[in-house]
Order: structure tokens, then sequence, then C-alpha cells
């Protein structure tokens, strides 16, 4: 029966649709349903999805989607700036830009593969890092970062007398509008920005979906496996691998144009390397080659950042309070370097233990625990069974 | 009519000539073996075939095209197949898929960008890899992963991707290497009906030479790189040379 | 001329501190294979073996005092370093040259740490895909930065040379120039001397001792040294424990040059394989020959007559000299061919 609901597209897609757009009532119970965390659920979803395409496909692992995701950020400001606060000719700028850049990338890294590749892809991202913080700086305003004024053309927008720095919105509707439900004695903030973001996240995890199915996405994953035989088979791979690394490009620009687009502002330190790390972590913690996986991974990571980083020591001991005092100060300075500023210690160590023994991320582990649940049901059965036919002898 | 030919080729690796001045014409609808003792050069020639190798001189015509500078993938959309010494599936997919990326490779040629079609709705290449497969006798469960076959099942598979292409010609090499005798003798009897249901020309490199007896209908012999005789399978037996490049320092004693 | 001089010196102490990580990290490679994603982290504990080891000299004693008072009124502490109420003069001078006595700390605790890495870790990784052992040391150097970061904060701690070495010398007057017209911060140099001490180390471990020999038969060929009844595998522990104490040691001494602080094993890793790429991986010499050569060429690209021309160039040189070297000669400078390579 999994079988069967899990290769139901419909079901899929239904299933998803209804977790994202709920996701303001179902996270808010464990303090994570405000807009500014919900819509980077969605936005870094996004990026993980599309790196996923790559990484999880065809087993190339590039260190260097950050640079498309900034390229994507300073696209989508400059679309601000000069032509509109709408979003969607951010996005499509963003989209564009990002696949140019993808493209001449992905065409200089895919000659080379293996660590090669990595170290390639490694050095593009620096060097677009920074030059950004650098030469570009009339287009990327150096270290302060791209930023909305008041002096901004924005030609095909009304002229604003308010004083006030204009918000993006999306045909007048203003992204960081929000409406505050209270019920159950809880908080329900359902926030614009956030609903276009889950509404990008549905229809590109769609589209992975699709690829994910298509006789393209079969030839991506044989290129992992084995891509000496597929070129004996008559494939030409280059196309392939460069097609996956355009569209996974084109996934963190839009992400990155996402991200302006809830906050106006970009920063050259979004494409750094480690930031490219970031999200190769999510995609392994949650399961590389998986389709739910990079999502998962990518709403652990932000989710871990956002709860984990804000408990500090008074917050511990608030935890621990119900122990004698010298016990619960021990837990608390047990526990306290892998919280608060130091919460990148445990996500190290998370992903550490996820390579080391669970290869398949957060989805393998629960297919394991599905598996196992299930096989116990089968054997209990199975002595049914046999106990009753030793019965009959 | 001569579907593959090779003329004059020669290979040099530092001080070492692999390939000296060798000759061959592969008759069309033929089984063609070339055997020879271990370094004589057989897989050298065979890669030249492939795209892998560049000869140092000398040309290999296809149905009167050449071949050389052609990459792998170029010289499979002509229509030639290889099966490997040992056996190079896709481990990480079911057994169908295999087969079905190759009828792909087929179809569609070396590259198509097929976003959003369906593998599952393609029903006539599944039809064709599930009979192919049927062909080759793999009676596993063909939505298992490719990864737990036996080695001799892993050649059928290969088999049946070379001949879900349909192609003109096969090249095999060495398709028993490592294999034990009763392995060897499936292999020969798989290949033996393949020929009788499917006629393409094939090229089989072999060092074996019992394995090609029974099969081929011309046997070229190389020796330290150069083609020496070049017979049908009954004549070779007896024929001196061979013994002598076979059995070399043994027959001197 | 001079100018063109002092940028080759100046790119020589960045280029020592290239080729030694960059030598640890080919150690590395050539013998077990792995890609090590924490080898920037060993440079970082090697700093930070320096901050430990002064850390160590300077705790003090702390006595309230009776005559002195502070603005506030209170007494006034009177620190003392242990040390010095020991061992008199001695010890102060010993809190001069803790970088030095540094050298001495490092070299058992980077041994120990390399081998427990190895050991407890990286050899489990072997036989997994290089994208695995990528992202396992991704993770263990994200461990050991936060790790470091937890106990030493996230400031840079800076660390003096010692005074009588902090001077410049008058490099000019040496090769016949005018006086004063290349002068050199005397640091740098005893840097330079060091790491070009340490590399000579290494190949002559390498070359001349049945040890290293062993070992180098082992690089080429891992299964056959084997089997001739050699516990391949503990010397190459041993290789791992050894590049960690190279790299570990170019940590110590680049402190006076460069204040440690948590972010400097990511800074240096992404700079050491690129060094080790462009040198060809699992070349030793390679390693060694791409990291001056890197080093002296990014002093180069920040001289102000070079940037006229190329603007930002200063930023890029070093993985623009990658993306080239990989483009062309992907087995690099010196690399042998089909290493690492699928």
């Amino acid at each position: 029966m999994f079988a069967n609901l899990k290769n139901n597209d419909k079901l899929i897609m239904l299933g998803f649709t209804i977790m994202v757009f709920a996701g303001p009532i179902i996270l808010a119970p464990f303090g994570a349903g405000y807009p500014d965390l919900l819509q980077r659920f969605a936005i870094f979803g996004i990026f993980a999805i599309g790196f996923n395409i790559l990484f999880g496909l065809t087993g190339y692992l590039s260190f260097g989607h950050a640079a498309f995701l900034g390229v994507g950020s300073y696209s989508a400001m400059w679309m601000f700036k000069l032509l509109t606060m709408n979003v969607i000719p951010a996005l499509i700028l963003s989209v564009i830009i990002s696949a140019l850049f993808s493209v001449v990338i992905g065409y200089m890294s895919l000659r080379r593969s293996g660590i090669y590749f990595s170290i390639l892809t490694l050095a593009f991202a620096q060097m677009s890092y920074n030059l950004a913080y650098s030469v570009f700086t009339p287009v990327t305003n150096g270290e302060t970062g791209l930023q909305l004024r008041l002096q901004d053309a924005r030609i095909l927008d009304a002229v604003n007398t308010s004083g006030s720095l204009p918000s993006p919105s999306l045909f007048g509707l203003k992204l960081s509008a929000t409406t505050v439900v209270e019920a159950f004695g809880m908080r329900f903030q359902f926030n614009w920005g956030f609903y276009f973001c889950a509404i990008v996240l549905i229809i590109m995890f769609y589209i992975s979906l699709r690829i994910f199915r298509s006789p393209f996405g079969l030839m991506l994953r044989a290129v992992k496996t084995n891509q000496n035989r597929l070129n004996y088979t008559g494939i030409n791979t280059r196309p392939y691998t460069l097609g996956a690394f355009v569209i996974s490009g084109v996934y963190a620009g839009l992400a990155g144009a996402l991200l302006v687009c809830t906050d106006p502002l970009a920063g050259a330190e979004r494409m750094q390397w480690t930031a490219s790390g970031e999200v190769v972590l999510m995609t392994i913690l949650g399961g590389a080659g998986t389709l739910i996986g990079p999502v998962i991974g990518a709403g652990a990571i932000k989710y871990a950042e956002n709860i984990f980083s804000k408990i500090n020591d008074t917050v511990l001991e608030g935890y621990f309070a119900f122990m004698p005092e010298t016990i619960s100060d021990f837990f608390v300075f047990i526990v306290s370097p892998f919280v608060g500023e130091g919460w990148h210690l445990m996500l190290g160590l998370i992903f550490m233990l996820v390579v080391t023994f669970l290869p398949g991320g957060l989805v393998e582990g629960a297919t394991r625990i599905t598996g196992w649940i299930v096989s116990l049901g089968k054997k209990s059965k199975s002595v049914d069974a046999n106990g009753s036919t030793e019965a009959a002898e | 009519m001569a579907i593959l030919e090779v003329r004059n080729v020669s290979k040099r690796f530092g001080g070492l000539q692999a390939l000296d001045d060798v000759n061959l014409s592969v008759e069309e609808g033929s089984i063609h073996a070339i055997i020879g003792p271990n370094g004589a050069g057989k897989s050298t020639l065979l890669n030249c075939f492939v795209g892998r190798l560049m000869p140092d001189t000398g040309t290999v015509l296809f149905q009167g095209k050449s071949l050389l500078g052609k990459k792998p993938h170029e010289i499979n959309q002509l229509g030639v197949s290889r099966v490997f010494q040992t056996p190079e599936i896709f481990t990480d997919l079911t057994i169908l898929e295999n087969v079905m990326i190759a009828a792909f490779a087929k179809r569609d040629g070396a590259f198509s960008f097929n976003l959003f079609g369906r593998v599952k709705k393609e029903t006539e290449i599944r039809d064709t890899a599930e009979k192919i497969l049927h062909d080759v006798g793999l009676k596993e469960q063909l939505t298992h992963s490719a990864s737990a076959m036996s080695r001799g099942d892993k050649r059928r598979l290969e088999l049946a991707m070379c001949l879900s292409q349909d192609p003109k010609l096969l090249l095999l090499d060495e398709p028993t290497a490592g294999m034990a005798r009763a392995d060897t003798n499936a292999t020969i009897d798989l290949l033996k009906e393949i020929s009788a249901t499917h006629n393409i020309t094939k090229v089989i490199i072999e060092h074996d030479m019992h394995v090609v007896f029974s099969l081929a209908d011309k046997i070229s012999v190389l020796a330290q790189g150069t083609v020496i005789v070049e017979d049908k399978p009954e004549n070779i037996k007896g024929n001196p040379k061979v013994k002598e490049a076979y059995l070399g320092e043994a027959e001197g004693e | 001329m001079d100018a063109v001089f002092l940028q080759f010196l100046n790119g020589l102490d960045k280029g020592s501190a290239y080729a030694l990580i960059a030598l640890g990290l080919t150690l590395i490679f050539g013998t077990l294979g792995v890609v090590n994603f924490a080898h920037g982290a060993l440079f970082m504990i090697g700093a930070f073996c320096a901050v430990v080891m002064r850390k160590i000299l300077t705790l003090e004693s702390v006595v309230l005092s009776t005559t002195e008072k502070t603005p506030w009124g209170d007494a006034k502490e009177i620190r003392t370093p242990y040390i010095e109420t020991w061992f008199g003069d001695v010890g102060t001078t010993m809190i001069e040259y803790s970088v030095i006595f540094s050298i001495f700390f490092a070299i058992p605790v980077m041994m120990f740490i390399g081998v427990v890495m190895e050991r407890g870790l990286i050899k489990h990784f072997y036989k997994r895909p290089h994208a695995d052992q990528i992202l396992v040391t991704f993770g263990l150097a994200i461990v050991l930065q936060e790790v470091i970061k937890a106990w030493f904060g996230a400031n840079p701690i800076p660390q003096p040379a010692p005074a009588s070495l902090t001077g410049s010398v008058d490099v000019g007057i040496w090769l016949g120039m005018t006086a004063e017209s290349l002068v050199y911060p005397l640091w740098r140099l005893i840097y330079f001397a060091f790491s070009a001490i340490i590399i000579a180390c290494t190949f002559a471990f390498l070359q001349l001792t049945t040890y290293g020999m062993v070992v180098r038969a082992g690089m080429a060929d891992r299964e056959t040294v084997g089997l001739l009844g050699i516990d391949i595998d503990k010397r190459f522990t041993f290789m791992f424990g050894l590049a960690a104490v190279i790299t570990g040691l170019a940590g110590v001494m680049y402190t006076p040059i460069l204040s440690p602080n948590y972010t400097l094993g990511m800074d240096f890793l992404v700079l050491c394989f690129v060094v080790v790429v462009v040198g060809g991986m699992g070349s030793l010499p390679g390693a060694v020959v791409a990291g001056f050569l890197l080093g002296i060429l990014q002093s180069f690209a920040a001289m102000n007559e070079v940037k006229a021309i190329l603007p930002g160039i200063d930023q890029i040189i070093i993985y623009l000299v990658a993306v080239i070297v990989l483009m062309t000669r992907p087995r690099g400078l010196m690399g042998r061919k089909g290493v690492m390579e699928d």
C-alpha cells in the first residue's frame, strides 16, 4: 500500500500542497509559525530542491551554488530599484541572469568530474564572492549590501510621496502584510510573503517531480551510476549534466530573488562558499536523490538555526529547573556549547553522524523505521500462520 | 559486403608496438572472432573501433565511414554497440530501467531535452525492453535493482541493453572472461540463441579459442600486433602458425 | 626592480604557509586517498596550540597590593605569571619566546589529533566515494571550528612574536643594494626559513629512510606492499599524524603574522585545495612549488601597478589560476595522470 502511495504523483502533490499551505497552522505549536521563518523554510526548500536535481540525480557535488543565489538576489534588487516593486519582473530577471551565469560556469566546470568539478565550482563561486566585494561594488554596493533607496528610479511605479521606503508587492498586494488569528490559545500568522513563496515552492517542487519521473531524469540517474556505460550506450552525457546544472542554478537564483522579495537587502555574504556548504548539508541531511528529502533537510536546518540559536543559558536553566541545582548546572554546562551561539557545533555533529550512518538522510531513516515496523507486523502474522499449520499437523 | 574495415592500423605506446599494420574486414551478417594470446593487442584494437583510442596510422571504416576521432556515443549512434569484459550496467537502477535507457538512446538520439515526459507512460519503450529481456532469458523481477544480480545475469542484462538498440554491429570484448566452465557454456548458448533470433553482425574478441570455434564464421588470429592468419574455424584449428603463437615457447622446447 | 623584489619577498611568507598546508594535504591524499576538508581546521588548531601555550606560560598569581590603590580606591591587584615567580628572568624569557615553545607543545598534540582523526573517523571512509569523504570531513571541520569558537571566543587573539625577532631586516644590504631600499620584517624571513626546513625534513624522511620508502611504495601500490607482510595501515596512520603535525606547525608559526581566529581553518581550506590542484593531486613537490608560486603571484597581483591594469585581480588571482590549470591541464603542474579522475 505504501509503495502505491509513494508512486502516486497526484497524492504526493496534494499532500505536499496541503502541508505547505497549512504550514503556519502546523508549525505554530513548535514555535516556528512566524512569517520570517516560514518564508525561509520555503525559500531554502526551493534552493535545496534545485541543488538536489544536480547532486542527488547526477552525483556532481557543487560547492558553489550560493553564487547563483547571490546573483538572483542582486538581479531582483536591481529590478526593484529600476523598474518596479512588483515581484514578478524581479523573479523573471533573476531567472534569466542566474541561468546565464550557470550556463557559463557549468559549461566550464562540467568538463571535469569528481573532486575536480567540486573545486572548479568552488573557485568560480569564490571569484564571484570576492568580486562582489571589490570590483563590482557599483553593482553590489560591496560590504553594505544592495538596499532600496528613496531616490531609486522605479520607472513603472507611481511617484513615492510617503517619504518611507516602498516594500515588495505582487500587483499591489504587499508581501509584508500579515493576518493574525488568535485561536486555541495560540497565535496563527498568515503572511502574504509566505504564501507567495509557498506557491513558488509548490510549482518548483512539481517541476522537480516531473524531472524525476522523466526520461531526462532517468538519464541523470544513469550518469550518477555509470557514466562510461551511458556514453557507450549512445548518450552524450555533457548536455544532460549541463541541463541539470542550469536547472539547479535557476532554482538557486529564484531562491535568491525570493529572499529579497521578503527582505529587500542583498549582501555578498550569502555567496560565500560556506553558504554553498549549507545547501549541501540540507540536501544530505534530508536525503540526496529523494524527492521530498531536500525540503525536509532545509526545514530542519533552518528550524534548528532559528530555535536552537536563540536558546541561551538562562533559557536552559529554565529547562532544567526541575532538577536539583548542581545537577541542572551540570546539564546546562553540557548542553550550552551546542545551542545558542554554538548551534553550528550540533549541526556539524548531526551532519557527520548522518553521512556516516545514514547516507540516505532523514528520508532513509524514516523508510527504515517504517520498513522495520512493517516487517514486525509481517513477522507476527507469519508466526501466526506457522502456528496454525503446526496445529493442523 | 564488408561492414567494418580495418586498414593498416598501427598503434605504438612508448616503446611497445601494440598494433602493427592490422588489416581486417568483417562481412555483414557474419560472426567474426578476433583471437590471440594475452598481449597480442586485441583490446587495443577494440578500443580503436569504439573511439577510446586513436591509432597512429590507418583507418577504421564502418559502412564506408571513418570511425576515427568520433566519440563513443557518436559511434554507438551509428549502430555499433559493445559489451564490456566485466559487465558494465547501471547498478543503482532497476533491471527494466537499464534496458529502457538503451532503448531511449536508440529512439531519441544522443540527447533529448525530454523534461516533462513520463518514463511510466513510454509503453512502447517498456514493451521493447521487456521483450528483449525475455529473449535473453532474464527471469528476475524486472523492477528489482540491478545491483544484486549474479555475474552471468549481469552479462545477459548487458546483452539485452545492446540488443534493444538493434545495432548493426555488436562488439563483444571477452564475453566469457573470468567465468567458470558452466557459465561459459551458458554464455555460448545464449550467443547462439541470439544469433538465431537477431541477425546482427558480431565481432568477438576472445582469449579462449574454444569459445569461438562453435560460434564464429571467421577467425582472425592476432599475435604481436599483427594478424597472422585469417580463416574459417575448421582451418584455424590445425594451423601450425596459430599453434606457435599460442604455445610459443612450449613448442620450442 | 626593488618593488618587484619586495613583492617577491612578500609572497614568500604566504607561499610558505600555503606550501606547508598543501604538503600536509597531499600527504593525506597520496597515502590514504582521502579528500580531507577538515585540513584547514588542522592549521587552525595548530595556531591555537600557540594560544594555549601562551596562556599556560602566562598563568598568573594575583595578589592584592597593600600599598598601591586603583583610582577607585580598591587595593590594586598585582599579577605575576607563576613562571616568573619560579624562574625569574628565565621565566620572562620563556614567555617572550612562547611561540617557539609552542612548537614543542604542538608536535605531540597535533600528532595525537591526527592519529585520533584517522583511527576514529577517516579510516571508515577509505572505501566510500570521495563525495562522502568530502562531506564527512566538512562536517568535522565545522565541529572543530565551533569547538574552538566555544573555548576561545569569536575574536582574533593576537600573538606577539618574540621582541628580539619583531624588527625588520634590511634585506637590500645583503643583496648589495643601497641601505633602507628593501626592508623586510624579520619574523616573515624566519617563517620562510622554518617552512623550508620542515619541507626539507619531510622530503628527506620520505626519500632517505626505509620507513619513508615503504610509505612511498605504499602510495604507489598499497596492496602489493601489504602482501609483503608490512603493516602499511599503521604507517599510513602515522603519516596522517605527520601531515597534521606539518600543518599544525605551519599554524603555530603563522600566529604572529595573522592573529588566530576560529575562521582561520575555513579561510585557508579553499586556498590550500586550490594549491594542491594547481600543483597536481598527489604530487608532493607539486604542492610545495604551487604553494610558493601562488603566494608570490598573489603578492604581485596586489601591486598597485597591476591592479590599475586589471582591477580586482588581487581578489581572484588564485582562483583564476586554479580554473585555468584545471581547464588546460587537469593533472596540475606536476601531477601524475589519472589521479582522482573518474
